[in-house]
């Protein structure tokens, strides 16, 4: 048999009719994630023709884009500040009912980001097709799973179908060794990668992550490695599975129980890139050399070790405006820029060892004055086990702001924005113009590098506070 | 949906590159449960001052802005995130195609299912766009060609099924709900 990638084995697999010249390949979906946010026009579409759920036992609905996170609005009387997403989350909870699909709503301890969510039940699994109508679905990818983000168009065919209408991406192998140096996180790694090969460098490409480098990571680190993905253009990130997976994935709710471990682990086992398999192209990363990694511009492409300058690009229109935006100029120092305000949290940095990170870095410590920390759990079951673990008190204690969980400042629909102008150091994933706020300047970070810029007050080294 | 097969128009030029879906929409529009009026939201962050009035050194609120169908943008249009309210606002303003060097891959694929044509050109053509706002094209989605008023014609590439759909006014979900035999044959062989 022809050797073939993770990739090529988890798409053949799904395969329901192959593509021809003329017409796109029908590829089944094994999981189907849904959120308020991305598929009232899909359900109106169903109502519209008449049609209902196909499969509602592959599709678990979750609130978390729109959300609140105050305590008093999600579990108290006080009503969502911002009307138009209560109505979502009313549309939310009408559809799920109407379309009988299990939805873990707004006062569920199940609640929380759905990429975080999926692995935390043990519902995302190695080789499975997993699509939502969101592009960080990336993240699931961590486990060997083909994962992608949709539009509201796609999220109606997968309610009436299972399956969605794909052409195949090409495979790019992103080979990394080395090994990372203290105080740098998968956040750097993936934040170097994407400034390595550009915000467009994986357009039409599944990556796979592969190399030393990756097997020596856990699993949120992996997950935070293949959620950004899609900020280097790339269709979707994988990584093959392996002990770290199987280990991650034993006793968790939804994963398979007793002697359906075993079928399910040997069958999982197979999912890994064939030795001999080709690739459509390929990037070596060196690890060892990676350092903290902060972004300066308005992509996540335009990033730079924190101790380095802002590059000085005279001449280029795009960087410029950029740079514009943001207040800064080329050839300025990173490291102590003042900072208004600290976020962390988010589908790529809101797991609890994101939150043990910072906490690290936050226990005996205060926030500098003048400094909003604003952290926000994941999830719920994640929320309570910070609380358990003490680190919900240590980030009160050193004055940060623990809330429910939910997207929240990632993108600010909830409410949860940045001011105009001020500064943000966050642990999301995108610092697009405005995407925190009107006006909000967003620097990328990982968890220990927000956790030291919140104490300073400026942009800081995280390894000066280890 | 309306068959697609010749837009004749001016070109309407916004020169940023990775535009990406936040800027085409911003989040905090996205909670809106229909896809109907988008279009006075599009670039709103661009757009429109703080005070709401419009910007006047935008470009879509300049007079010859006006009734333009095709828009021309830096290389890697429509980066981010997977908000299909992108591609229903240009729509919704008036636009039936994008232009440009590059174009990501959900906002192409939420595109083509709406019936908003992305063209993507060799770098060089996507430069002389650039320099020349306002200049008159002809994009033939038939015979996949766009004719600048150079007289210059550039052939462009896009997904077969996708022209077929546009072309006829298919809707894709047709083809794949008459692909369900094949989708219940597959769920019981794997059973």
């Amino acid at each position: 048999m022809t050797p073939r990638t993770l990739f090529e084995k988890v798409w053949s697999a799904h395969e329901v009719v192959a593509e021809t010249r003329d017409t796109p390949a029908v590829l089944y979906v094994d999981l189907h994630l849904v959120h308020e946010v991305t598929t009232p026009q899909a359900f109106s579409m169903l109502r519209r023709n008449g049609l209902t759920v196909r499969r509602p036992d592959r599709t678990l609905a979750t609130m978390d884009h729109s959300t609140p996170t105050h305590s008093a609005q999600v579990f108290g009387s006080v009503p969502i500040k911002v009307d138009a997403a209560a109505k979502q989350v009313r549309q939310m909870e009408e559809n799920a009912a109407e379309f009988g699909l299990e939805l873990f709503g707004m006062r569920d301890a199940r609640r929380g980001i759905v990429h975080i969510i999926g692995p935390e039940l043990g519902l995302t699994q190695p080789g499975m097709t997993i699509v939502c109508g969101d592009s960080h679905t990336s993240t699931h990818g961590a486990f060997g799973a083909l994962a992608f983000g949709i539009g509201t168009t796609e999220v109606g065919h997968v309610f009436a179908t299972q399956a969605l209408l794909q052409r195949k991406p090409k495979g790019l192998a992103i080979n990394i060794e080395g090994r990372l140096q203290p105080g740098v996180t998968a956040k750097d790694l993936i934040l170097a990668i994407i400034g390595q090969i550009g915000v467009s460098g994986g357009t039409g490409c599944v990556l796979e992550y592969r190399g030393s480098t990756v097997r020596a990571l856990s699993m949120h680190e992996r997950m935070t490695v293949c959620n950004m993905s899609i900020e280097a253009g790339a269709r979707a990130g994988m990584i093959a599975p392996d002990e770290v997976t199987y280990e991650y994935l034993r006793g968790k709710a939804r994963a398979p129980r007793a002697q359906d471990w075993e079928a399910a682990e040997a069958r999982w086992r197979s999912f890994v890139t064939d030795p001999e398999a080709r690739f459509d192209g390929s990037v070596q990363v060196n690890a060892a050399r990676i350092e903290p990694m902060i972004t300066y511009g308005t992509n996540p492409g335009m990033v730079v070790p924190i101790g380095a300058a802002i590059p000085d690009k005279k001449g280029d229109e795009a960087f410029d405006k950029a740079l514009r935006y943001m207040g800064f100029h080329g050839g300025e120092a990173m490291l102590g820029k003042a900072v208004n305000v600290v976020f962390i949290g988010s589908c790529t940095n809101g797991r609890l060892e994101d939150l043990q990170a910072a906490a690290g870095i936050l226990k005996g410590r205060k926030v500098a004055h003048g400094v909003q920390l604003l952290i926000v759990p994941g999830s719920q079951q994640i929320k309570r086990q910070a609380e358990a673990l003490g680190l919900a008190d240590i980030f009160k204690a050193a004055g940060a702001d623990w809330r429910e969980s939910g997207c929240s400042m990632c993108l600010g629909m909830n409410g949860d924005t940045v001011a105009a102008g001020q500064y943000s150091v966050s642990t999301s994933n995108r610092n697009f113009e405005g995407r925190q706020g009107k006006g909000a300047r967003t620097l990328l970070v990982s968890p220990l590098t927000a956790a030291a810029s919140a104490v300073k007050g400026s942009i800081a080294d995280p390894r000066e506070l280890l | 949906m309306q068959p697609l097969r010749r837009i004749t128009s001016r070109t309407v030029i916004i020169p940023s590159t990775d535009i990406d879906t936040d800027q085409i929409i911003p989040a905090r529009f996205l909670t809106t449960t229909t896809k109907e009026g988008l279009g006075q939201q599009l670039f709103a962050d661009w757009r429109y001052r703080e005070d709401g009035a419009p910007n006047p050194e935008f470009v879509l609120n300049r007079p010859e802005a006006r009734g333009a169908q095709i828009l021309v943008a830096g290389r890697n249009f429509g980066c981010g995130s997977s908000r299909e309210h992108a591609p229903w606002a240009l729509l919704d303003y008036g636009f039936l195609a994008v232009i440009s060097a590059g174009v990501a891959d959900i906002f192409r694929g939420n595109a083509l299912k709406n019936g908003l044509l992305p063209v993507v050109v060799d770098e060089p053509t996507s430069q002389w766009l650039l320099q020349h706002p306002g200049a008159e094209l002809e994009i033939d989605l038939e015979a996949t060609r766009l004719t600048l008023p150079t007289g210059a014609s550039i052939s462009f590439a896009i997904e077969p099924f996708a022209r077929h759909c546009l072309l006829n006014g298919l809707d894709e979900f047709g083809y794949l709900r008459s692909k369900l035999v094949d989708i219940e044959r597959f769920e019981a062989a794997r059973a």
